[in-house]
Parts: structure tokens; sequence; C-alpha cells
């Protein structure tokens, strides 16, 4: 075990980080902390502008392999990508469902037509993606997707009917990965087609969530009728549940660390409250305080560990197992103290009709942190099934 | 960076784990724990003449392995799984440490190379339970040559058996801290094993009436003060102590998983159901981040006795691994000893002794709420 990172590395985050310094200014300067979590709906265009800005840099899609465009980081300095990223406070990624997710699934299960149709567009920050999961009646069982995709001979196309729903930035997308039912008899996680659909058609509507907050970040998407090429399905009809599962595996990466850094940036804001109004001399709120600190330091050495045993094969060890479940409940649990800290005056809104502040955005969205994802009860059964093997709910 | 064990870390663990489960079983545990001596001797023979745990992080000059803190962390941390009852955590995370951060040259080849042979040590600070020097509670002042200790000790871990006493006490006039190293039969030191609601670990009283010892006891440390030297020697015991506490919740849960599998009730083993499964999911949570807060304090434990450059993060450390460990353990022992029903309740089944062991070690060395307040003075009380 060693914490340093090594000169090479260090000399990476110094270029990173001068990187950074130098370009996030001008036009972009506007974008710093904004865009994140309950804020993503904000600045569309300017900070796809600034995908495009990294993309000149060769900073999008650091993590692919270089025959794919990609950077090629080792894991460490993509750890320190991250780290810089969000200290800077460089906005919230308009491209992170192409870069983390779509491009790493179609790098790992994609045909060599679909990674040259759709990598350039990723790496250009040019193209935005959109994730088509959840159903009305497909949350926590998300195997029981209702929407089917036909095979239309006559168009040679594949035809989509069906709703989706908490697809965020659906209105900002180009395309959206979408699972489908191909066979119209078959059940649960069987049956299923992955498929790379384009949003701009007659067949596709997109339908804003207001959510507590007052703001939709959420969205519906409707496909009535709705087409894609017949090799817009990746793998073959059936596969859908494995390309899926594998795109989830995608989610637990590096970037964690740097949610974790605007997680620190949020502990940052709350603790300079409490100084500054005098909360800080309350001993509930020092002991909520210092838990709040405490928990995030562990969350970063627990991301450290994991990312140090990754075996790179794909298989979950138990700190990974726990990471959503923990980051969750310890992010409602900031949302909370961030209320209580400001006291009365979080019953206040700064502005009408429903203008939130950070921290009462903080407040209502990290309610959601433990619902989206799987809910910290499917976390539960996850960790309780396949960390500890015990046995499943019995069929009803 | 590379936080994972070492191929050869993960040999020494492996190999504790192992030797651990076969000699520190339940029978054994319970024989040692009512035994006069609090452990089995034969046993803790083993564990210096075989294993050379005692050894572990002493440096290589003094007769020691010359291993790093890592190691001792990954040792025990099983300890801490299997209940091991010996005087380990007295003799090297207390003893050993306070020698290693305040003793000269000459004290540490003495007493290090004895340490080494087997003997046993502790350390005594306090009659508070107070974590820090601040808490130093015995007095002593110069007499002639000599020097005059006075004043009682409390919560002493192994202050019965242990061969070498560390002893912190509080100059007369200004208040600076010294440690002395003194065999525990000397003339003026009296000894009272008491009485504990966890078994597994021996606690003492120690009154010292006119205690004399000679200048040379006295551990030369290179301030005048040895406060510091025993600040640092507690918060690395700290960070052992939340080790072994990491390792008993492991324990913890592997027997309540295991448990609710063979029980069965409505037809059903209990694990099946979402109440138990829950319950279980969060033990491993609290647990394997407990396990992430050890080996970061571990890894910074280690600069700290080597003078690296994450030395000065070492009180932050220790009181985020106490802080979460201390509070998690009981936790999941409570839940475990829940998950156990009816005989989780009896004498037989073992989670009483965990959940003794959770309790004595979250006051051991400063509770969450104490820690967690040294946490939050570090971060709202300065500029």
């Amino acid at each position: 075990m060693k914490l340093q990172f090594s000169e090479k590395d260090e000399a990476f985050r110094k270029e990173i980080a001068g990187w950074l310094a130098d370009n996030l200014t001008g036009e972009f300067a506007q974008l710093k902390f904004r865009g994140g979590p309950g804020d993503e709906h904000m600045f569309p265009e300017e900070r796809k502008r600034w995908e495009q800005k990294l993309a000149e840099g060769g900073w999008t899609c650091v993590g692919w392999p270089t025959e794919y465009g990609g950077r090629g980081l080792s894991i460490e300095q993509q750890v320190i990508f991250y780290e810089e990223y969000a200290r800077a406070g460089a906005p919230g990624r308009m491209g992170h469902i192409g870069d983390g997710l779509t491009g790493p699934t179609l790098i790992a299960f994609g045909s060599e037509a679909q990674k040259a149709k759709y990598l350039p567009g990723i790496l250009a920050g040019t193209e935005f993606w959109c994730q088509g999961y959840s159903e009305p009646g497909a949350g926590s069982d998300l195997a029981n997707v209702k929407t089917k995709a036909r095979f239309d001979e006559a168009k040679g196309k594949w035809v989509i009917n069906g709703q989706k729903v908490w697809t965020s930035l659906a209105h900002e997308s180009e395309y959206c990965f979408v699972i489908a039912r191909t066979d119209p008899d078959s059940k649960a996680h069987k049956g299923l087609g992955f498929f790379l659909v384009k949003m701009d058609q007659p067949g596709v509507t997109v339908r804003p969530i207001e959510q507590i907050t007052g703001t939709s970040e959420f969205n519906e998407v409707f496909f009535d009728d709705a087409e894609c090429d017949a090799d817009d399905i990746v793998g073959e009809p059936g596969d859908g549940w494995k390309v899926a599962m594998g795109l989830l595996g995608f989610e637990r990466g590096v970037s964690t660390l740097g949610q974790q850094m605007a997680f620190q940036n949020e502990l940052n804001e709350v603790v300079k409250l409490a100084r500054e109004n005098g909360a800080a001399n309350d001993p509930q709120i020092r002991q909520r305080i210092a838990q709040a600190h405490i928990g995030l330091k562990i969350m970063r050495y627990n991301s450290m560990r994991m990312l140090s045993g990754d075996k790179g094969d794909g298989s979950l060890q138990k700190e990974a197992l726990i990471y959503k479940l923990y980051w969750a409940s310890w992010h409602r649990d900031l949302g909370e103290l961030a209320v209580d800290i400001m006291g009365p005056e979080a019953t206040i809104l700064p502005e009408g009709p429903y203008e939130l502040n950070r921290l009462q955005s903080l407040f209502l969205f990290t309610r959601s942190d433990t619902i989206y994802g799987g809910t910290n009860q499917i976390q539960r059964n996850i960790i309780a099934e396949r960390g500890l093997g015990m046995p499943k709910e019995p069929k009803w | 960076m590379d936080f994972a064990f070492t191929d050869e870390q993960q040999m020494i663990r492996d190999t504790a784990e192992a030797f651990l489960k076969d000699t520190s079983t339940s029978e054994a545990v319970r024989t040692a724990m009512v035994s006069e001596l609090g452990y089995d001797a034969e046993l803790w023979q083993r564990l210096c003449g075989e294993m050379y745990w005692q050894a572990i992080h002493i440096p290589e000059a003094y007769g020691g392995l010359g291993l790093s803190y890592i190691e001792l962390i990954a040792i025990v941390e099983q300890m801490g799984r299997y209940l091991l009852c010996a005087p380990y955590f007295s003799t090297v995370c207390l003893a050993t440490n306070a020698l290693l951060c305040a003793g000269s040259e000459e004290q540490k080849a003495e007493h290090l190379g004895a340490i080494c042979e087997g003997k046993t040590a502790t350390l005594a600070w306090s009659n508070t339970g107070g974590w820090t020097a601040d808490s130093v509670s015995a007095s002593v002042r110069k007499d002639g040559d000599d020097y005059l200790l006075n004043g009682d000790y409390r919560y002493v871990i192994d202050g019965a058996s242990a061969e070498l006493l560390i002893l912190a006490a509080k100059e007369e006039g200004n208040n600076a801290v010294q440690l002395f190293a003194v065999d525990a039969t000397a003339a003026g030191i009296e000894r009272q094993a008491l009485p504990t609601m966890d078994q597994t670990r021996r606690q003492a009283a120690i009154q010292l009436k006119d205690l004399r010892v000679p200048a040379g006891a006295k551990l030369t440390c290179e301030s005048d003060d040895a406060a510091d030297a025993l600040n640092k020697t507690l918060q690395l015991a700290t960070v052992a102590l939340a080790a072994e506490q990491a390792g008993g919740m492991q324990q913890l849960l592997s027997s309540a998983v295991e448990y609710t599998q063979e029980r069965k009730q409505f037809n059903r083993p209990i694990a099946s159901f979402q109440s138990i499964k829950h319950k279980a999911a969060d033990m491993m949570m609290r647990n394997e981040v407990a396990r992430s807060s050890i080996y970061y304090a571990a890894c910074v434990a280690d600069e700290a006795l080597t003078g690296g450059e994450l030395s000065a993060e070492l009180p932050e450390a220790a009181s985020i691994a106490k802080a979460w460990c201390s509070e998690a353990y009981f936790k999941n022992a409570g839940e475990a000893m829940q998950m156990h029903g009816g005989v989780g309740f009896t004498w037989e089944y073992d989670v009483h002794l965990y959940f003794k062991r959770a309790k004595a070690s979250e006051h051991l060395l400063g509770n969450s709420d104490q820690h967690r307040e040294n946490i939050a003075s570090l971060l709202l009380d300065g500029e």
C-alpha cells in the first residue's frame, strides 16, 4: 500500500489543472460549479460548447483506449483528471453519458460500424446521449420492460413503441440508447434488445417532469413508431440485458472520485456557513459536521481501495458493492445538515415563485439520490444476495 | 498510488487469519478469558517464538522484523476478528509505540530488545480514561539524581500481568509530561486487577506511592516535554484499536449471515426475509468502509513512524478511523445479537463476547463523540 502518486502522475495533475485554469475563462467562467446534479438544466448551450473546448484539448473520453481516440489514461491519471476537474469547478458534463456509458458499451459490445458511426461525435463533444432504461412499470424491477421493438421487413428498420421515464437531458440529446423487448412473448431479462435511437424524428416525444425542486432535469420519452436502422442494435436481439448490465458496470468507475470532489465543494460551503452564522458553536451541529467530514474522507479511501483492487474483469468487490448505498445516504444526510445549519432562514426562498439557493436545492435534490440508479432498498438486496450469498425472495 | 495489500502483506494477513482461526477458537478464548493470567501463556510464546508478531514493526536494529505499520494492522485486524486474548495490544500497540516515539537509542535497544524476546509491557497514562496527554494523572518530581512518582492509573490494559510498565507523569511545577520505563515489580507500585465486563481484555488499577526510579528510566525524547510523543503513541494505538474493531465486525457479520441461513421460521431460512437481509447489508457496508478507514490510517501511521510527508495527518486519520469503527462495531454487534434472536442472548453463543468487546473498545482511547469533536475542532476552530 502506498498513498502517494508518482512524480509522473503529479506532473499530469499540473498539466490538467493548468489547462483548466487557462480555459475555464471568458464565456466559460460563468459555468464554474454549475450544471451538477440538481442544476443540470442550466446553461445547456454553453456547456455543449465547453464540451467542444474539452475535445480540442483532448480532454473528452480520457479513459477510452487510444485506438478509439481516447486518451488511454491509467486509473491513477483518470482519478487525477476527475479530481482536478471537480476542484476547478468545471461544469457538469453534458457529455457524461456518451463518454462514460455509450462509448465504453460500444467499445465492449458494438460492431466496428457502430464504433465508426457514433464514437467520433462523442469524442468531439458534438453529439450527446441520454439513456432509456426505466419505464413507469420498470423501476426497481428493471427487467419488466414493456417498450417493444419490432423489425419491419418492408422498411428494413426497427420500429419502437413504448415509454421511458427519468431520462435526464433527453431534450438536449441527439441519441438515446433504449432497452426494448424484441420478443413480444418474452418475460423479464430474456428477449430484450439494446438500441441506438436518434431523438430528432417524428416518433419521439420528450416531456419534462417537474420535480420537487420545481425544476426539470428528468423527462418522459414517448416512442410512437420511432425508427432506427437495422444495424443500430448492439449485439443480437435477446442480448439487451447482457449489454445493459455491462453498461451498469461502467457506471461504477473512477468518476466517483470526481463526484466526491464535488461533494467536498458542497461540504466546504456548509462548513463556511456554519462558521459564519454561529452554528459551528452548537455541539450537535459540530458532531454532524464532523460526521459528514469523516463520511466523505472514508468515501474517498473506499474508492481508492475499490480502484486499486479493480481486477478489470467486471467482478464486483465488496467495497464496490456498497458504494452506491454509502454515498447516496451520505449525500442525503449532507442535504439535511445544510438546511439545519441554515436554520429558519432555510424556509425562506431567495426569490419567488420558486427559486432555491444552492443549499436548499441540495436538500431537496438529494432525496433522489437514494432512489435513482437502484434504490437503497434494492442496493441492500444486491449486497445481501451477491455480497453475502443470502437467499433471494421467494417468487410470487 | 496503490491502495491494496502487496502480495507479501496479503500473505502475512492470510497467515494471521489461518493461525488465529486455529488457535484462538471459541473454546480457547473462553478458557483464556477466565484464567488467572487472562491469556494463554503458551499461545503467547508461540506468537512471539514462531510468528514473531511482537516484533513486527520494531526496526531490525533492535532485533525486530522492521516491517511497516500496515503489516501490523493486517495482523491486528485478525486478532480482533478472533478475539485473541493476549497482551499484544498492550505490549506492541501501546508500550512499543511509546518506546519508538520517546526512547533513546540505548533505551530502545534495551526495552525493544526485551520485547522482541517475548517480554510483556503496557502503557499507563491516566485515571480518567482520557485519550490524550492532557489526561495524564500521576505526578513526578526530581529527588536528587532520582525521580519520585506518585499517583494512580485506571483502565490500564493488561496492567496486572505486564512485566514492563511505561508510566506517564506530569512534572510538578511545569506540568511537562514525562514517560518512564519501569519494572512492574518495583517497590512503590501496587497493581490491582479489575474485573471486566469484557473478559477478553484485562484492565487494572495501578497506584504509585513514592515510586523511586533512576534518571535513566526517563525516556529521553527529543523534547523536554513528552506530551507530543505520548499523543502520537496514543494515536498510533488508536489506529490499531480501530483495526481490531473492524476485524470484530467481520466475524459478527459472518456468524450472523451463517446463523440466519440455518435458522428456519415460517418454513424458510430467516436470511430470506428482507428485514434480515437489509440489516446484514448495512452491516457489510459499515464493515467495508471501516476497513477502508483503517488501511488509510495504517499508511498514515507508518509515515508518522518513519517521518514521511503524511505524518501530520495522523491525528485526523486516527480520529476518523476510531470515530467510525467504534460506532460501527457496536452497532453491528447489536444487530448481530438481534439477528441471532434468543440464542444471541445466551452465554453459550459467542455474540455477547463481541458485543462486550465492542462496547469496551469503544470507550478505550476515546469514543466516537470525542473523536468527532476532535475532527470538528480541526475543521471549525482554526482561522
